[in-house]
């Protein structure tokens, strides 16, 4: 051929194979790109990624940057956690669940709590109205979540609590179950979500305002650190980011930003990084573009380790090792065709054992219509085993690893969510760029992008925008008792009864008087929870000192 | 009735804070030329009655996403009723499996939008229900 160069030969070749073949045959569009708008071309060769690069960009898993992965042999030693996200109705039904899924050979478990819980209130509030058991399950005191875990014994699962405002106050009571068990919480595992900043921005289910909020997550930062070494205090989540509507590159930057500002934080109330940083956890969601997923996670897991090392000069490689869950993209399901979800969310499970996940909870194939049917978990979950038994991808570590696409698209995302964080920096940080609502409007206008993009046939959606069928609503729906509201308030009245009232309300002053300190307020909370105050009765205490999050409403 | 004068609220009733969809049916009703008022999450139905007559909408649109809404969207209209103003329209979508839709309807919701509406078909609603009206 004659050409001394890969750039040479590629130039002739797209100059003439490549050009007479389109001209024949022209291609489906005029350009292509992915999900996030990153511009694909029809190839990519050496060109995209040098092998020079490679101990710089990519170096070897389990270490710095850490790119292919943050365990030397990944998958070949340990499989990922299977933890599906389960919780609806009474502790006692929840339980029950829990025992069902480990008995599936699930190897972890995710509690789900109901709205009234996650915004601090107990289930005889009345804004708990139509809402108490719904969307997990209702913890109004110590009395639930002895239920919940009875039959579990503690120092053998780790546990996933999606709680984040009251966070700390349900860590409280799970370290309390445990003592009656005779566990130490010390030997805990387990993670609470306790990601404040990503409520204001896209979950909603905040309770005090920002600065309050942030001294309660580096309260149970520091209280970790000292007493529980195997427990993630925190699980920052671009989760919720991705599913309020931003793109790949906005799930990186916006989460590895709230991060910074944790670290910050941290570091301002005294913590030294590698004290902590090495608990931090993190939460991704996986969609349906496969490449651009697997390089996000990789590009994730690289940027956090340069913003470690070079930001706040960690020096425990530990602090520099983004560990990540991972949950299939609810938003992408469809509410029609409901088979086909199996099949999306397969190709997202997939996505985040190719990009590395430490532990995955697949969506059941029935979401978009309510909570999922045992029988729906159960295919989800059998999606992870036939991912880690069959298909072969876990035999080898980082296996898209050297693509030359991959290598690109993980570039790409990785340099995109620099830019943002620098933007983000220059507003002050994350908190002041939150207050402005510049992450929400950003957020906001991708979220409304993507959706023109469907609604004019733009882009693709199987069996919605496409290959429509007629079909026959689905029979079997989990539906969640509307009386249950009436048992749970009948069992915090029996709990104010049998409890020692004047306990509770010297622990509850007692909180209020700390509250304005900045003493750790998670030994009182221990204390708290102890005397069955509930979950209301000890957020109000903080409501009078913090006061309450006024959302600012952005459209 | 021009486009512009016609004024419609969208509400989150309950606590779940997700408004992906509340925010996107806001945003694309007012490109539409509609005027439109968000009120963001964790409304109370008394919250959302009082906003809907305060602004003079004849719409209100409520998104829920929690499975609260046999409770919480019938409250609604019950509330606009007892207020006088139940020739407020209401509507609503979310996570609403089909087999709530009648009864949501026998209660006072005008019509249900489930996951996959396009833009197009609130519009759609909207212009009929206007000139039903009218007639």
């Amino acid at each position: 051929m004659g050409e001394k160069t890969i750039k040479d030969a590629k130039e002739r070749w797209e100059n003439s194979t490549l050009k007479n073949f389109v001209a024949k045959a022209p291609e489906r569009q005029k350009e292509f790109a992915t999900v996030s708008q990153n511009p694909v071309s029809t190839l990519y060769t050496p060109l995209n990624f040098e092998e020079k690069d490679y101990l710089k960009k990519l170096g070897f898993p389990g270490e710095y940057p850490f790119t292919r992965g943050i365990y030397p042999n990944m998958y070949r030693g340990r499989l990922w956690t299977m933890r599906q996200y389960a919780g609806f109705g009474t502790a006692e039904q929840s339980n029950q669940r829990f025992k069902y899924l480990l008995d599936q050979g699930q190897t972890g478990l995710s509690v789900a709590f109901d709205l009234p819980t996650q915004v601090g209130y107990d289930s005889d509030h009345p804004l708990a109205e139509g809402e108490v058991g719904k969307v997990g399950v209702a913890i109004d005191s110590l009395a639930d979540m002895e239920i919940l875990f009875e039959g579990i014994p503690l120092d053998k699962v780790s546990t996933s609590m999606t709680i984040n405002a009251p966070a700390a106050i349900l860590l409280s009571m799970y370290i309390a179950v445990a003592e009656k068990q005779g566990v130490p919480r010390s030997e805990l595992r387990g993670t609470i979500q306790n990601d404040i900043l990503k409520e204001y921005i896209a979950r909603g289910t905040y309770i005090f305002p920002p600065k309050p909020s942030m001294r309660l997550v580096v309260d149970t930062l520091s209280f970790c650190a000292r007493e529980m070494p195997k427990w993630n205090p925190i699980s920052i989540s671009g989760y919720h980011i991705r599913e309020a509507g931003a793109d790949a590159v906005q799930e990186v930057a916006f989460t590895l930003a709230d991060a910074i500002e944790y670290c910050k934080a941290a570091q301002q109330a005294g913590m030294d990084i590698d004290q902590f940083a090495p608990q931090l956890s993190f939460f991704f969601a996986a969609h349906n573009d496969l490449f651009e997923e697997v390089a996000k996670f990789r590009a994730a897991r690289r940027l956090w380790a340069k913003i470690m090392k070079e930001k706040f000069q960690a020096q425990d490689p530990r602090s520099m090792m983004l560990r990540f869950h991972t949950q299939t993209g609810g938003s992408t399901l469809t509410a029609q065709q409901l088979d086909n979800n199996v099949v999306r969310v397969a190709i997202q499970a997939l996505a985040a054992v190719l990009g590395g996940t430490q532990s995955l909870h697949t969506n059941s194939r029935d979401e978009a219509l309510g909570l999922p049917t045992e029988k729906s978990v159960q295919i989800a979950l059998r999606t992870q085993q036939i991912i880690a038994y069959e298909s072969g991808v876990t035999n080898t570590v980082d296996p898209l690893g050297g693509s030359y696409y991959l290598e690109h698209l993980t570039d790409q995302i990785e340099k995109r969510a620099q830019e943002y964080l620098e933007r983000i920096e220059s507003m002050g940080s994350m908190v002041e760029a939150i207050e402005l609502g510049y992450i929400q409007r950003e957020i906001q206008a991708s979220a409304y992008k993507y959706q023109k993009s469907i609604e004019s046939g733009e882009r693709i959606i199987v069996g919605l925008n496409r290959f429509k069928t007629e079909e026959e609503s689905p029979q079997e729906i989990l539906k969640v008792d509307p009386r249950l509201r009436e048992l749970q308030i009948k069992r915090i009245q029996e709990v104010k009864q049998k409890r020692d009232n004047e306990k509770v309300n010297v622990i509850l002053k007692k909180i209020e008087d700390v509250a304005p300190t900045g003493e750790n307020l998670v030994p009182y909370f221990i204390e708290a929870v102890k005397t069955y105050a509930t979950l209301g009765e000890i957020t109000g205490a903080l409501r009078k000192v913090f006061g309450e999050y006024q959302q600012q409403v952005i459209f | 009735m021009e486009k512009g004068k016609v004024r419609i609220l969208i509400a989150k009733v309950g606590l779940d804070g997700h408004d992906r969809g509340a925010k996107y049916i806001a945003q694309a009703l007012r490109d539409k030329g509609y005027e439109v008022i968000y009120t963001g999450i964790r409304q109370t139905p008394e919250d959302v009655v009082k906003a809907a007559i305060q602004e003079d909408v004849q719409f209100v649109g409520l998104s829920l996403l929690s499975g609260a809404h046999n409770q919480l969207f019938p409250k609604v209209a019950q509330l606009l009723k007892e207020k006088g103003a139940e020739d407020i329209v209401v509507f609503g979508g979310g996570v609403i499996p089909a087999d709530d839709i009648p009864f949501l309807k026998s209660q006072g919701i005008k019509e249900i939008f489930p996951p996959g509406t396009t833009i197009d078909e609130v519009v759609d609603f909207i212009e009929k229900t206007l000139k039903d009206a009218a007639h």
